[in-house]
This record gives structure tokens, C-alpha cells and sequence, in this order.
């Protein structure tokens, strides 16, 4: 009760549309020019020193970028990107690689402040008060490079590998090679080929077998400069037996264009391995006029590799102007489960297209999906998700329940699932409602004294509860902050 | 999103844009109505057959499935049934029954209708609903006859209203229909709407209704034995101020069905109810798609559909509900259910929810798997055979949408067709 208490208080003290992310970092960058072309990208390639093959493996993308056509299926409208008139490379101007965050420039330090990410890692002393605090390992992502990332001693002595990809690339190009562009191929879809092509860093990480990776890891993106594009890659294996919970959250600045963030992450689960992973997305949503806003167009999958292996998504969506993604599970080894649990919540002229495909390949394979959608404003909320049972997935399971509330008359609320099933003995359920926030449930907390407000946050918080559960302790009360102030105003 | 044109056009488009040119010229209907039907035309030539890349066709890639196409013609009208109130479309041609339909109730060939048509006639048999469809469209540029049924308000029409839509001879042939139904204000009725046809037949059939306000009408659509190869059918209706509009669809025959419904009700407490149970083996492919638009409040909306597959048969359930801004109390539910006995059986479900106002409530359910284990065992525990359990639990399973057909006669004969269908399958 004490969490709806605070999103009550939330929802008083911030304003209509204060973005308290909003700010920007005077910091002095290094920028590639603006535009894309064949120089471009190998002028990314040789900033991180990248081997050859890595080099021409974002040539052949980038070729083949060139060929394809925007996609236009989902349910958003925005203008045409101008692709030649964005920055692909922007990084905070220092010495290549900070060797420890003395070497970080204070200003960006105080950036995570600001974010409320402790980069520092903290000292621990043994006993009482340690004990109980939980840490977390963060890889904090400024514009295009990885900045800081900590507790890499502690991961080491485990076994685990947690750093920049642009590191790993030098470290270990094995693991790399073996395992980049095998769940996203180069070829998937526009914006994943334009990332392979360009993608400038992102978090790397490899649990080794029957490791339970010791603390949550965590990567935090930021966009600061003008007129950049993002593009980070995420890879995740965890091997056999392993496990291993990673966070994800981003901001950026308040700025009248749009900015485009395109990034792809592959998770990896080998036999018996589980991988859970969350996301708190909180982009800049773009001004009460619709102006502005991150485009977030973004290509997340997990392969359920091995037998018996787990992939979880749990995704927070409050933030961006245009959402476009659609984290999903191929369950390819026997017995093995995807789930998807996703709160997006919409207001002003955001909109959202978000959704899951859980792909069942493999026998006995069994996925759930939760979606809570909220749309509040002037916005679009669409649910898209395809659950689909392969000739030989015999006896596959899914669950879905997707569920969307309106606030307001201005709002949409859309669902599209795609249902296919090829195998007899696969069992699927579907369900899905809309509504808004019932009179009778607004009567009953008004008359124990609740205000209008309060009571909205109190329903809102009991409809997106199967969600919030999901989330790993230190995100599951951000999240609930996040609701309340995306919803403020909304409520009449 | 805009669909690209086809950058090839397919033996079969370019056969159907020729028989558009040749029979031009000889359509029934005045300047308007070529008008019309040139708009409608250029509709299906820009488009071309839909494929797998229009979304709505996702399942049902008429481009690939339809790799010839036959030529359209006209029969000779049939004999005039001389009992009951039967109409016949024959080849594309109507026949009217002789003796005189009941009071309220008047009957016309559209070829006749088209002959003086006025421009409220001519509004009412080309609606805006579903027109840029390419299929419909070619629907309205080629159809010469069908029938005009008028009821009159007030009227209550006790008997069902038959239509045998049918088509004769070996010759692979294409044939091509489009009937009106204008249903007075608290005027009553129910449709019969069966089609047949010896198996190399094409059919392009649309219904479309305009219920008045108050009014009730009750449409079942079947298929019988021997039905088209191919069968395009559309379905377009308004619904007006607080009347009700039922369809019912028993899909049991045909190679490739594709059912398409557009539903919009448009006055407000317009109650909309679509259901149907399909029953399909062997490589049938049957596909429904609906959109049901609620453009004004307190409309009301239940689709249920029931689907049995068997051998490799494949199915599609595509239904999307729009609610409009502004069409606040809206109360839709929609479900879809299906059994898959085979495992080359595949269904497709795509329930879809569209919805612009914030006091609604709309839900949608889709289910798909195999016959409960459980319940097999447990009438096989009271001795029944394998096979007559699962016959049990499907006929059950059907008869959960077989009982919203309100008219005995229909509701019987029906489930007589489901009985013979699992006959059949047993056997």
C-alpha cells in the first residue's frame, strides 16, 4: 500500500508534461559526420578497432540495408526518416576506454546521479547492513559508447563475463563470432540490419555453464547528443545451467526533433539455462503537442536453444514517441518456455505498436504471455503478437491474456494477435478485453475517502499487478513511480 | 498501408480483366450504374488478386490458389420452382418463384431492378463497406443479377426466404452474383442462403442488407454437398437504430471458402450476432474474416464460430471489431474455438480489437487443441467406442453455436449435417 501511496503523491507534485529525464549534458563529443555511407561504417568499425571480419560483416549488412524498404505493417504514423541526416557515432570526447571511473568525466558521472544509477560501486562491509542490500552490476551506455561498467572484479571471479561488446570483440571475438547475428539475423528487418551495419556498442554477456550469475546486471542507455541515432546491441548467452537477470532502462534528453533509437538484442539460453530480462523504457515521450520524442524501433529476440531452457521479457513501456518492438521467444529445444509480460502505457500522441511472438518449435515447448495495455491522451496503444505451434511441436501450451484500458475519448486501443497452430496436440488460449476503469470500482474507493486521483492509481496499479510482479525488486518500484507520472493529467 | 500494385499480372487477372472488357457493353443499367462499375473495376485492376502480402488475404493467397480462371457466363434462366418461396440463381441468372410471395414481401430480378435503377437503389446495392476490396470489387463491376428483396415495414415474413444459389453443366465455369435485401423499419424475416454447384465452378457471390430500423433478420448461410471449387462470398450489412441482424454460417463442403463479412451498425442499440460452425477434412480451406464496425453507441456485438479439422484441412478466423469514437457503451464479445483431429490440420486465428471510445466493453477469446483426453476417457469408461466419444464431444462441441439458429426447421436440418458429417468421418 505504501507504493500506491507514493504513486499518489507522484501524480500530485509533477506537472502535465515534465519529463524529468528532460535534461542535457554539456559535454564535449567526438561525432562521425553526419550521414550514412560505406565510410561511415567503416569509420565506426575502426574506432573500435574491430577485426576484419567484424568490419565486413557490417559491409555486407550495410549493403544490404540499401536494398530493403521500411517497414510499414504496424499500426504508427510519424514522417519519413531522413537516414542521411542523422549522426551513427557520437561518443563523450576521453581517452579510448575509461580504465576505471576515476577517469570518467565528472559531468557524465553526474549524469547517472541525476538518473539515479550508482555507478560507484558501493563498499560492502560484512554484517548487518550489507547482508541485506542487493547489488547490481551496471553497464551505463552514453550516446553511442559504453562508458563505466562495475563490480567487473567480483563478475570475473564467477566466471561471468559483463562488458561493453566492443570490448568483447577484443576479448573474446570467439564467443562473439559464434554467437552475433545467430538469433537476429543480418537480414531480419530494416532497422536490425541497419543496426548490424552501425550499431556502436551495447552490453556483452556470457554466463559459463551452471553458473548462477551473483547479482543482477544491469545496463543503463542515455542519448545526449543532437540529431544522433543510437544503435546498440545486446548479447546475451547463457550456457548450460546457467542463470542470469539483467535489467535494462534508458532516457534522454527533451528536444524538439525526433531522435531514433535502433537497437537489437539476442538472448541465447542453452540447456537448462534461464534468462530474464527486463526492461524499464523510458525514453523522452515527446511534449503534450505530440512534438518531439525518441522513434523506438527496436528487434529484441531470445532462442531457447537447449532442452528445457527459459527466456523471460517483462517490459515496462512508458516513454518514446513512436514504440515499435516486439520481444520474442523461438523455442526450439524440447520442453523449453518463453514468457512475456509487458505493462505499456500511452499518453499525450504517443504510440505504441509492442507486442511478442512466441514461436513454438520444439516438443512440449509452453510460453504466457501478459499484456496490460493503457492508453490516456491522444494516444494509440497497440497490442501485436504472434503465437505460433510448428508441425512437429507437439504438445506446445501458450497462454495469452491481453488486457487494455482506456482513459479518456481520445485514446485507441487496438488488438492484433495472430494465432497458428500446425499441430493437433498443441493447446492455446487467448484472451483478451477492453475496458475502461468501471464506475462502480472509482465509487467504492472515492466513498472510503479516496480522491478521484488516488483512486485511478490504486485501480491502474491493481490492473498492471501481474506484471509489476514479474519485475526484479529495485525496477518494480521504479516502474510504479513511472506509471503514475505517465498517466498524471489523465485522469478527470 | 497501400498495397503495391502486382508487378505481374497473373494468367488468371489478366483473364477476369478481359472478360470485364467484353461484357462491358452489355451490362443491364444505365450511365450511372457504368459508372459505377468502371469505378469499381479500376479498384480491382490496380489491386489485382489478393495475395499473402494484403493483410487481410494473409491466409488466403487468392493470387496462388486461383491459377486459373475460368470463363464467366450466363445460363439460360431455370425452370421457375413452383412451390414455396425459392429463389433461384442459376449460373449467375434469377429466377423468381411463380406463385405470388406473401403480402409485404416483393421480390425482383436485379437485372430488372438495375434496368430503371434509381440512384437510392443504386447507393444501396454499392455500398462504401468492404469497396476496396479488390474481390468485391470485381464483384460489383461483373455482376449482372442476382435478387431484390424488399420487405416492407411493419411486415412479418413467417415463411424463410430461399436462395439456391447453383450452377449447372461439367464445363469449368465462373459465375457471378450480387442480391439486395432492404428491410423496412420493424419489418421480420429469416434467409436461407444455400449454394451448390458441380465441381469446377468459380463463384463471386455478394449479399448485402440494409435492416431499417427496429427491423430483425435472421440470414443462415450453407454449403451443401457439392459446392464450388471456389467461392468468394461477401457479406455487407447496416444495421439501423435498435434492430438485429443475425447470419449463421454451416461450412461443411467446398475446396476454398473465403466468407467475408462487413457489419456495421449504425444506429444506435443495433444488435449484431455472427456465428458458424465449419466442419472441414480432407484440403479444405475455409476462411471467414469479419470486420464489425460500431460507428454509434449502444451497439451490441457476438460473433461465436466453432471449428472442427480434420485430414489437412486448414482454417482462418479473422474478425476485428471497430469501436469509433464516440460509440460509447459499446458491448462486443467475440470468440473462436477450434479442434484439431488431424495433425495436418492447421487453424488461424486473428481476433482483433480496434477501439477508439473509452466506455466500452469488448473482449475476444480464440482457443485451439485437440479433442479433452479426459472426456474421451471418461465415456469410454462407460463403454462407448473411441470413435463414438469423439463424435459425442464434437457434435457437442458444434451445437454450443448450432443452438443460436432460432428457426426450428433450419436449427434441424443443420444438425442433420452434422450428424452425417461425423457419420461420414467415422466411417
Amino acid at each position: 500500500m505504501a507504493a500506491v501511496q507514493e504513486t499518489v503523491d507522484k501524480v500530485k507534485s509533477v506537472d502535465v508534461d515534465a519529463y524529468k529525464y528532460g535534461f542535457v549534458t554539456d559535454i564535449e563529443s567526438d561525432m562521425a559526420p553526419k550521414g550514412l555511407n560505406e565510410d561511415i561504417v567503416r569509420f565506426i568499425s575502426a574506432k573500435k578497432d574491430e577485426p576484419e571480419w567484424m568490419t565486413q560483416w557490417r559491409l555486407d549488412a550495410y549493403k544490404r540495408w540499401l536494398t530493403m524498404q521500411e517497414p510499414v505493417w504496424a499500426r504508427v504514423n510519424y514522417p519519413k526518416i531522413d537516414f542521411q541526416d542523422l549522426y551513427y557515432y557520437a561518443a563523450p570526447k576521453r581517452t579510448p576506454g575509461p580504465k576505471s571511473l576515476d577517469e570518467v568525466d565528472p559531468e557524465l558521472l553526474r549524469t547517472y546521479e541525476k538518473l539515479g544509477i550508482p555507478l560507484r560501486e558501493r563498499e560492502i562491509l560484512a554484517g548487518v547492513e550489507g547482508a541485506a542490500e542487493r547489488r547490481v552490476a551496471v553497464d551505463a551506455v552514453f550516446d553511442s559508447v559504453s562508458v563505466a561498467t562495475t563490480f567487473k572484479a567480483e563478475l570475473a571471479k564467477a566466471g561471468v563475463i559483463f562488458c561493453p561488446i566492443s570490448e568483447a570483440l577484443q576479448t573474446h571475438p570467439e564467443l562473439v563470432r559464434k554467437y552475433l547475428g545467430t538469433v537476429v539475423p543480418v537480414t531480419d528487418n530494416y532497422y536490425a540490419t541497419l543496426n548490424s551495419a552501425v550499431f556502436s556498442d551495447g552490453s556483452f554477456v556470457y554466463i559459463p555453464p551452471g553458473v548462477r550469475c551473483p547479482m543482477e546486471l544491469s545496463t543503463y542507455f542515455r542519448i545526449n547528443e543532437k540529431n544522433t541515432g543510437q544503435f546498440e546491441r545486446t548479447l546475451i548467452i547463457a550456457d548450460k545451467g546457467s542463470y542470469v537477470s539483467y535489467l535494462e532502462g534508458c532516457t534522454a534528453p527533451k528536444r524538439d526533433e525526433n531522435q531514433l533509437h535502433a537497437a537489437v538484442v539476442e538472448l541465447i539460453a542453452l540447456e537448462d539455462a534461464e534468462i530474464k530480462y527486463s526492461t524499464v523504457q523510458n525514453w523522452y515521450p515527446g511534449d503534450s503537442e505530440g512534438k518531439g520524442g525518441i522513434y523506438n524501433f527496436v528487434t529484441k529476440r531470445g532462442d531457447c536453444r537447449g532442452d528445457r531452457s527459459k527466456i523471460s521479457w517483462t517490459q515496462v513501456e512508458t516513454g518514446s514517441a513512436i514504440t515499435w518492438k516486439y520481444p520474442s521467444c523461438i523455442l526450439r529445444g524440447e520442453g523449453s518456455r518463453g514468457e512475456f509480460y509487458s505493462i505499456a502505457i500511452s499518453n499525450g500522441h504517443q504510440q505504441v505498436d509492442s507486442g511478442t511472438k512466441m514461436l513454438h518449435l520444439g516438443k512440449n515447448t509452453s510460453s504466457r504471455i501478459i499484456s496490460k495495455g493503457i492508453a490516456a491522451g491522444h494516444s494509440d496503444n497497440t497490442y501485436r503478437g504472434q503465437v505460433f505451434a510448428h508441425r512437429k511441436a507437439s504438445g506446445a501450451r501458450n497462454f495469452t491474456n491481453c488486457d487494455s484500458l482506456l482513459i479518456g475519448q481520445t485514446c485507441g486501443a487496438h488488438t492484433v494477435p495472430y494465432i497458428e497452430s500446425r499441430n493437433a496436440s498443441a493447446v492455446f488460449e487467448h484472451e483478451a478485453t477492453t475496458s475502461k476503469i468501471s464506475d462502480d470500482q472509482l465509487f467504492y474507493c472515492m466513498q472510503r475517502g479516496l480522491s478521484g486521483e488516488e483512486a485511478t492509481a490504486l485501480i491502474v496499479n491493481g490492473f498492471v499487478r501481474d506484471v509489476l510482479q514479474q519485475l526484479p525488486m529495485e525496477f518494480a518500484v521504479e516502474a510504479q513511480k513511472l506509471i503514475a507520472v505517465s498517466l498524471e493529467g489523465s485522469v478527470g | 498501408m497501400t498495397p503495391r500494385p502486382p508487378a505481374i499480372r497473373t494468367k488468371a487477372e489478366t483473364a477476369l480483366a478481359e472478360s470485364f472488357e467484353q461484357n462491358r457493353a452489355t451490362m443491364p443499367g444505365g450511365d450511372a450504374l457504368r459508372g459505377q462499375r468502371a469505378r469499381a473495376f479500376d479498384v480491382f485492376h490496380e489491386r489485382g488478386l489478393p495475395h499473402r502480402r494484403i493483410e487481410a488475404w494473409h491466409y488466403t493467397d487468392l493470387r496462388n490458389l486461383m491459377r486459373e480462371a475460368y470463363p464467366i457466363t450466363q445460363g439460360a434462366p431455370a425452370a421457375a420452382p413452383a412451390s414455396g418461396l425459392r429463389i433461384i440463381i442459376r449460373d449467375g441468372v434469377c429466377t423468381l418463384p411463380t406463385g405470388a410471395p406473401p403480402a409485404g414481401l416483393k421480390l425482383t430480378t436485379l437485372r430488372d431492378a438495375l434496368a430503371g435503377a434509381s440512384d437510392a437503389l443504386i447507393h444501396a446495392l454499392f455500398p462504401d463497406q468492404g469497396a476496396d476490396d479488390a474481390m468485391v470489387a470485381f464483384n460489383a463491376a461483373m455482376a449482372r443479377d442476382g435478387v431484390l428483396i424488399e420487405i416492407a415495414p411493419g411486415a412479418v415474413i413467417d415463411e424463410v426466404i430461399e436462395l439456391d444459389v447453383t450452377a449447372s453443366g461439367d464445363a469449368p465455369h465462373g459465375d457471378i452474383s450480387r442480391s439486395l435485401v432492404l428491410v423496412g423499419e420493424g419489418a421480420r424475416a429469416s434467409i436461407l442462403e444455400s449454394h451448390a454447384a458441380p465441381p469446377k465452378v468459380q463463384r463471386n457471390s455478394a449479399m448485402i442488407f440494409a435492416v431499417g430500423a427496429g427491423a430483425s433478420l435472421a440470414h443462415v448461410f450453407e454449403t451443401c454437398a457439392d459446392s464450388p471449387e471456389l467461392h468468394v462470398s461477401t457479406l455487407i450489412a447496416d444495421v439501423g437504430k435498435d434492430a438485429r441482424f443475425e447470419s449463421f454460417a454451416f461450412v461443411s463442403a467446398g475446396e476454398v471458402l473465403r466468407r467475408q463479412g462487413f457489419v456495421r451498425g449504425s444506429g444506435e442499440g443495433a444488435k449484431i450476432a455472427l456465428r458458424g460452425v465449419n466442419l472441414l477434412k480432407a484440403k479444405q480451406h475455409a476462411d471467414t474474416t469479419l470486420v464489425v464496425d460500431h460507428a454509434v453507441p449502444h451497439g451490441e456485438s457476438r460473433e461465436l464460430f466453432k471449428t472442427i479439422l480434420d485430414g489437412e484441412a486448414s482454417c482462418v478466423f479473422q474478425g476485428k471489431v471497430v469501436v469509433r469514437p464516440h460509440a460509447q457503451k459499446t458491448d462486443g464479445g467475440m470468440k473462436s474455438q477450434a479442434i484439431l483431429l488431424s495433425d495436418d490440420a492447421a487453424m488461424y486465428n486473428k481476433p482483433e480489437l480496434e477501439i477508439f471510445a473509452d466506455d466500452v466493453v469488448c473482449g475476444h477469446g480464440a482457443t485451439v487443441g485437440q479433442l479433452d483426453a479426459d472426456q474421451i476417457f471418461y465415456l469410454m469408461a462407460r463403454g462407448l467406442p473411441r470413435a463414438q466419444a469423439e463424435g459425442m464431444i464434437i457434435e457437442g462441441f458444434a451445437r454450443e453455436a448450432l443452438e443460436f439458429v432460432g428457426n426450428e426447421a433450419i436449427r434441424e436440418r443443420l444438425g442433420a449435417g452434422l450428424a452425417d458429417w461425423l457419420a461420414r468421418r467415422a466411417s
